[in-house]
């Protein structure tokens, strides 16, 4: 039913189309849409001549400034590397003790090497590198393959246990899933290897200390030393500190014996550059700085 | 005069329908339709290699928990991500990923590069209970995983739905499927040597959760994580050429 | 429900809730091994308690022929209902999700409740059942109005809203047992699916059969928008949705899709789910609630007509924008930047025309909570989709992909256009459907009004700090020229603003449940009290002059 009214508020008039009570107005399309449906198109059409835009199908038209996302950003890393390269030619050729002693390097090390190990390390070694049941606490000080730059690079590198052919390799045994040991001479043992690091014993454990200095000399010392100090040749750890990879409680003592342990550090020589790794293991030796 | 053809269209209400259908369906086909016939939409890449079973297993129930909720795999060509993360993403990397997971939303980091970066032990540890490992995780706990006995009498019949949509599984691999499920989780049963086979040499053969004896869930969402970003040394190479330019 | 149908409407529902019957056992059967056992039983259990419904009402009295001098309004009235009872589930479920993000130990050792499980739960409880129940729920309302004709029967309204709460349902269900196809906004797996097609074919009739039989000469333009969200719809659903189950016994299925051509294929879906789901059906709502709440005629005419062929032909391009930078070819990164930025005119062609509209009734506005609701929705609406335009140029998505902006985009639309429109119009129809002057209490209108508002802004502005802390912490180098933060560090920056947007999110929850309440009450004063009948709200064409004020 057409009847065309005016509305009385804006004095336009309708369509003349009422749907249960709704009426539309005539009001022409203001200038300001059209303008900008023209001026948008015009930047669409303006972009798709620069840009890669349309397809043709076997093919699409590549866009008069030839950009492609990949080569974009593949030069954007290229030139970031370039400016970067004042210091990091330095990093990647100077020794480690040189680098050590410039502190502007340094401070360069550790910026860039906080990011570096938090994404990377920290799931397991903790955002301080103080590590966490299972992974090894990097900023005591106590080191099971030895703390020096180059070494800990070479551990960055191939990894403990890990996929890399190279890697180093440790083995804790265990001693009584393997049968070599009896549950009493590792109950023993357990009880002598935590006197070590100063632990009381209880009544029951300190009977077993002699018992237990035995069966270490015997079986551990080959890889902890007689003192139980550890030994880097092998990646074992010194058992007379207070500084745990397992736990130093009975229970985790006993288990790490019985069940043997070998800790897995993957390898990050095809995922990190060498200069990025010889920035870590500067950045890993800084880690106890604080608290030491 | 266009306002006369509206009113025109208006009144026919089949007419209307068409020209919705008519003028929504063009933005689609000529974007989607490209992407099959445009031969450099998808790289070369002739070292990619098939998800094995347990791996297809693994994905499965990385989809079942929705970690692509907050799980990106997709590196963008951006300074920053290929910086953090690694090569960006290729189109080839997924080609066998139906569906694909490239993800919206990263409110854990990228996992397009995780193969290989971490220990199964640390995964394990990681999925029972993220602030185990890292204490300022916000990720859910899947102690479950290591709970649930795996599921893989029947992927035969996963592989051969893989196969209906494009993934070249051959016959050999669909009639092993289940045992290399389990050889592959289990590097010293007689089924380990058949997944090498199959599947190359590199393939991963390992107790992904720590023990043997069970093939669990958590074996195969490991052994799944353990192959992200590493099916096809593509992006790596792309890189590389792309830097000599 | 069931005495307001024929007998032979009756016959047919038996006969057709028989057969699911016996989809669901089939299901049961086949998938007794499999989570999709358990969906079979769902099926069974459902369609089992309906026909027992119907079958306990199959003897009541045929209802009068006169009925059909009347709006068929029934499935309104309980899509209003389902509206509800959604708004506040979804919404239970994404405050559950928001305070996982914040207290992750919020959750129970069980697959179930993890977040991952979770999330969809919330999405799709919101869209599809919150917004989905309350679009249909309009849309049979509206269609009858503005054609002037009752719906073609009493049955197949019926079956597509029983049936679309059946898909959604499953849809939820199955996530909870972790089934998913991983499509964002198009989790369910391939049976819900298949089922969900069926619903729509003969939502679509419905739609068609009214309109061949409208007493109008004109469709009104709430209609385009209905009929492009249906139609459209069905196009998205059934390519993105194409997928091959390992078997008949198997609720896992495979994309058909992999890669790059399903990144494409998902997202075409995902940002045109947004376009005709969030947008169009919501815009249809917009053109009758409004200016009917209003009283006011529409601004533009013309203006809608540039609206609706723009953003049905433009937002189709629209959805590559959601992979910039990624391994899809950046010429398609191209046309969908492009695209969305021209989509920003039509977009707010719709919402100056709304707000235009209001025009001569702004006191009404500055009164009127419901009206303010539409009000705040179209600016919402105007908001949202200029971020969106702004978010997909490719320089912005670079900073905001992956990032909480994206989120906070979503619920600048989603609760302050969605949620504020589609509560705007039920406190609008709720009074028209119960026969009642006013919603039972127009405070309570007020301080949900309140509650929504200060919830959405809580909300949005924490995501957008959060997001673009986020993504400015990805992206800054220090003095050095290498990466200031990690990961770690962007994620302790989030921790406060994901409490914050729990608190927002809180306080819409708060509101939704206040507005359920006032529904409800308002049912309940139309069962005792007593109704205001009007002759006016028939279908025959030809009584415009007598035409009751509202409806
Ligand atoms: C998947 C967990 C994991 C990640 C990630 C990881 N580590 Fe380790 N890391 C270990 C474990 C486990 C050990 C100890 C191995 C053992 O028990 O023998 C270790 C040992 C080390 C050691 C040897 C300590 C010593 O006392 O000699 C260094 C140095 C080290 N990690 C540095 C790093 C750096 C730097 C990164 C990052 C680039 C890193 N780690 C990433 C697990 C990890
Ligand atoms: C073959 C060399 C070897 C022998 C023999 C050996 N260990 Fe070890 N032990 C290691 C290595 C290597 C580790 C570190 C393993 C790791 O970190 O994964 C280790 C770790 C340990 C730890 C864990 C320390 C911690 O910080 O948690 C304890 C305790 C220990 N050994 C005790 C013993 C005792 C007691 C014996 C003898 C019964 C013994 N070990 C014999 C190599 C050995
Ligand atoms: C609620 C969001 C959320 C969900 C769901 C989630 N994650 Fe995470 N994820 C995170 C966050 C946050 C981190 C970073 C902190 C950490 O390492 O735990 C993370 C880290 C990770 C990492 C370490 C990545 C790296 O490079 O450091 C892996 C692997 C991982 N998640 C796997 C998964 C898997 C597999 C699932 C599903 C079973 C999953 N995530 C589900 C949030 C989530
Ligand atoms: C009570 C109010 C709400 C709260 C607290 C809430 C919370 C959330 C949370 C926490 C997420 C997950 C974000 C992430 O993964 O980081 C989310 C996602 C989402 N929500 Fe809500 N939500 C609410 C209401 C709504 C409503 C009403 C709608 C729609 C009508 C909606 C639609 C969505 C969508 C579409 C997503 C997915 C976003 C994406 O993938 O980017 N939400 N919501
Ligand atoms: C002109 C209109 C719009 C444009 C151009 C637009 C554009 C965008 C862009 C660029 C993104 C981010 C994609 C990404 O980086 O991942 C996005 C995400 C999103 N938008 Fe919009 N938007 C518009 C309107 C709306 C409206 C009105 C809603 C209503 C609710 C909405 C809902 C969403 C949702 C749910 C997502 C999240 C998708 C996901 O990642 O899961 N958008 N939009
Ligand atoms: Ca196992
Ligand atoms: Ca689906
Ligand atoms: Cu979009």
């Amino acid at each position: 039913m057409a009847t065309e009214r005016h509305d009385p508020v804006t004095g336009r008039l309708t369509t003349g189309h009422e749907w249960n009570g709704i009426e539309e107005l005539e009001t022409p399309i203001p200038r300001v849409v059209i303008f900008f449906l023209i001026a948008g198109t015009l930047f669409a059409i303006g972009y798709w001549l620069l840009m890669p835009a349309w397809p043709l199908g076997w093919t699409y038209t590549r866009g008069l400034l030839g950009i492609d996302q990949r080569n974009v950003v593949t030069r954007q890393v290229e030139q970031a590397a370039v400016s970067r390269a004042v210091w990091t030619d330095r990093i990647a050729t100077e020794d480690f003790a040189a680098i050590a002693a410039d502190e502007d390097l340094m401070r360069h090390v550790r910026d860039t090497g906080r990011t570096l190990f938090v994404d990377n390390c920290a799931v397991c070694h903790g955002v301080r590198g103080t590590g966490g049941p299972g992974f090894p606490n990097l900023a005591a000080g106590s080191w099971l393959w030895g703390g020096d730059p180059e070494t800990i690079a070479e551990t960055i590198n191939v990894g403990i246990n890990s996929t890399d052919e190279d890697t180093r390799i440790s083995q804790m045994m265990a001693f009584g899933r393997d049968g070599v040991l009896e549950i009493e001479d590792i109950r023993s043992v357990a009880a002598y290897v935590r006197s070590l690091s100063g632990q009381q014993p209880g009544e029951a454990d300190q009977a077993r200390l002699p018992a237990g200095k035995e069966v270490f000399a015997a079986n551990c010392a080959s890889c902890h030393g007689e003192e139980g100090k550890g030994m880097v040749e092998v990646g074992a750890p010194d058992l007379t500190d207070d500084n745990w990879i397992y736990g130093g409680d009975e229970q985790s003592v006993f288990t790490t014996i019985y069940s043997g342990r070998q800790g897995h550090m993957p390898h990050w020589q095809d995922r990190l550059s060498p200069t990025d790794i010889r920035i870590l293991a500067l950045y890993v030796g800084t880690l106890g700085e604080g608290e030491r | 005069m266009k306002e006369f053809f509206h009113r025109k269209i208006e009144r026919n209400a089949i007419g209307f329908v068409l020209a919705i259908v008519g003028v929504a369906s063009i933005g689609g086909i000529v974007e989607i339709a490209p992407l099959f016939t445009i031969g450099e939409t998808v790289e070369e890449a002739p070292d990619m290699r098939l998800y094995t079973p347990l791996e297809l297993a693994g994905r499965n129930i990385y989809i079942r928990e929705g970690c692509y909720a907050c799980h990106s795999q997709m590196i963008r060509t951006l300074r920053d991500e290929v910086e953090r993360y690694g090569p960006f993403s290729l189109a080839v990397e997924s080609q066998y990923d139906h569906p694909m997971l490239w993800g919206s939303k990263r409110t854990g980091p990228d996992l397009a590069r995780l193969g290989d970066k971490y220990s199964d032990a640390w995964h394990v540890a990681h999925l029972i209970n993220p602030r185990d490992v890292v204490p300022e995780s916000v990720m859910p706990k899947y102690g479950w995983l290591m709970r649930n006995e795996l599921k893989y009498d029947d992927l035969g019949l996963h592989l051969a739905a893989q196969r209906k949509v494009g993934v070249p599984y051959t016959d050999d691999m669909i009639a092993n499927a289940r045992w290399d499920a389990y050889g592959q989780a289990n590097p010293d049963s007689s089924y380990a040597q058949g997944v090498a086979e199959r599947y190359g040499e590199a393939t991963n053969i390992r107790v992904f959760d720590g023990e043997p004896a069970r093939i669990t869930e958590m074996d195969a969402l490991v052994a799944y994580l353990q192959i992200l970003g590493r099916l096809t040394d593509a992006a790596h190479q792309t890189a590389a050429a792309a830097a000599e330019e | 429900m069931v005495s307001g149908l024929t007998v032979s409407e009756r016959q047919l529902s038996l006969v057709v809730l028989t057969a699911l019957a016996l989809c669901g056992l089939a299901m049961a059967a086949a998938g007794r091994a499999d989570a999709l056992g358990i969906h079979g039983f769902i099926v069974l259990a459902f369609s089992l308690g309906l026909i027992f419904l119907v079958i306990s009402r199959y003897n009541d009295p045929e209802p009068p022929t006169e009925r059909l001098s009347r709006y068929y309004d029934d499935p309104t009235k309980v899509g209003i209902v389902l509206t509800m009872i959604w708004a506040v589930v979804g919404m239970f479920f994404g405050v559950w999700v928001a305070a996982l993000l914040a207290w992750p130990d919020l959750t129970f050792d069980a697959g179930w409740a993890s977040f991952g499980r979770l999330r969809p739960v919330h999405t799709s409880g919101v869209i599809f059942g919150f917004g989905g129940n309350a679009l249909i729920a309009t849309s049979f309302h509206v269609l009858q109005r503005t054609s002037r004709a009752r719906l073609p029967d009493q049955f197949s309204p019926w079956f597509v809203l029983i049936g679309y709460n059946l898909f959604c349902v499953l849809a939820a269900s199955g996530y909870l047992m972790g089934l998913t196809q991983s499509k964002e906004y198009a989790e369910p797996e391939w049976y819900a699916d298949i089922w969900l097609v069926i619903v729509w074919v003969v939502y679509f009739l419905i739609y068609i059969r009214t309109l061949q039989r409208r007493k109008e000469p004109h469709i009104y333009v709430a209609n385009w928008y209905y009929m492009a969200f249906i139609l459209v719809v069905a196009v998205l659903h059934i390519v993105n949705n194409l997928a091959v189950p390992v078997s008949f016994g198997h609720a896992k299925s495979y994309s058909l899709f992999s890669g790059v051509q399903d990144a494409m294929t998902q997202w075409w879906y995902g940002h045109n789910a947004v376009a005709f789901f969030l947008t169009s059906g919501f815009l249809g709502m917009m053109y009758y609630y409004l200016p009917k709440r209003a009283e006011r005629p529409i601004f533009s005419y013309r203006l809608s007509i540039i609206s609706f062929w723009g953003i049905t032909f433009m937002y189709m391009w629209a959805g590559s924008h959601h992979l910039h930078y990624t391994a899809l070819p950046q010429w398609v990164q191209t046309l969908g930047m492009t695209f969305s930025l021209v989509l920003l005119v039509p977009s707010w062609a719709s919402a100056g025309n709304a707000l235009a509209t209001l025009n001569g009734a702004w006191d009404k506005v500055r009164t009127d909570a419901t009206l303010r609701f539409m009000m705040v929705a179209a600016v919402f609406y105007g908001l949202s989709t200029f971020e969106g335009s702004f978010m997909a140029i490719r320089a912005v998505n670079s900073l905001s992909h992956y990032t909480d902006w994206t989120v906070g985009h979503v619920h600048a639309g989603a609760l302050g256009w969605v949620a504020m429109i589609t509560f705007g119009s039920l406190y609008a129809l709720v009074p028209w459907m119960w026969k009642q002057e006013r919603m039972y209490s127009p405070k309570l209108v007020e301080v949900h009004f309140w509650l929504a508002l200060t919830g959405t802004i809580i909300y949005v502005f924490a995501m957008w700090n959060s997001g673009i802390i986020q993504g400015l912490m990805w992206r800054t180098y220090n003095d050095s020229g290498t990466l200031a933060y990690s990961f770690i560090d962007s994620l302790v920056a989030m921790h406060p603003y994901y409490i914050a947007r729990t608190v927002g999110g809180l306080f819409f929850l708060a509101g939704a449940i206040v507005a359920s309440w006032n529904v409800w009450m308002t049912i309940r004063m139309a069962r005792f009290g007593q109704s205001q009948e009007s002759g006016a709200d028939v279908p025959v064409y030809g009584k415009a002059d007598a035409v009751q004020a509202g409806e």
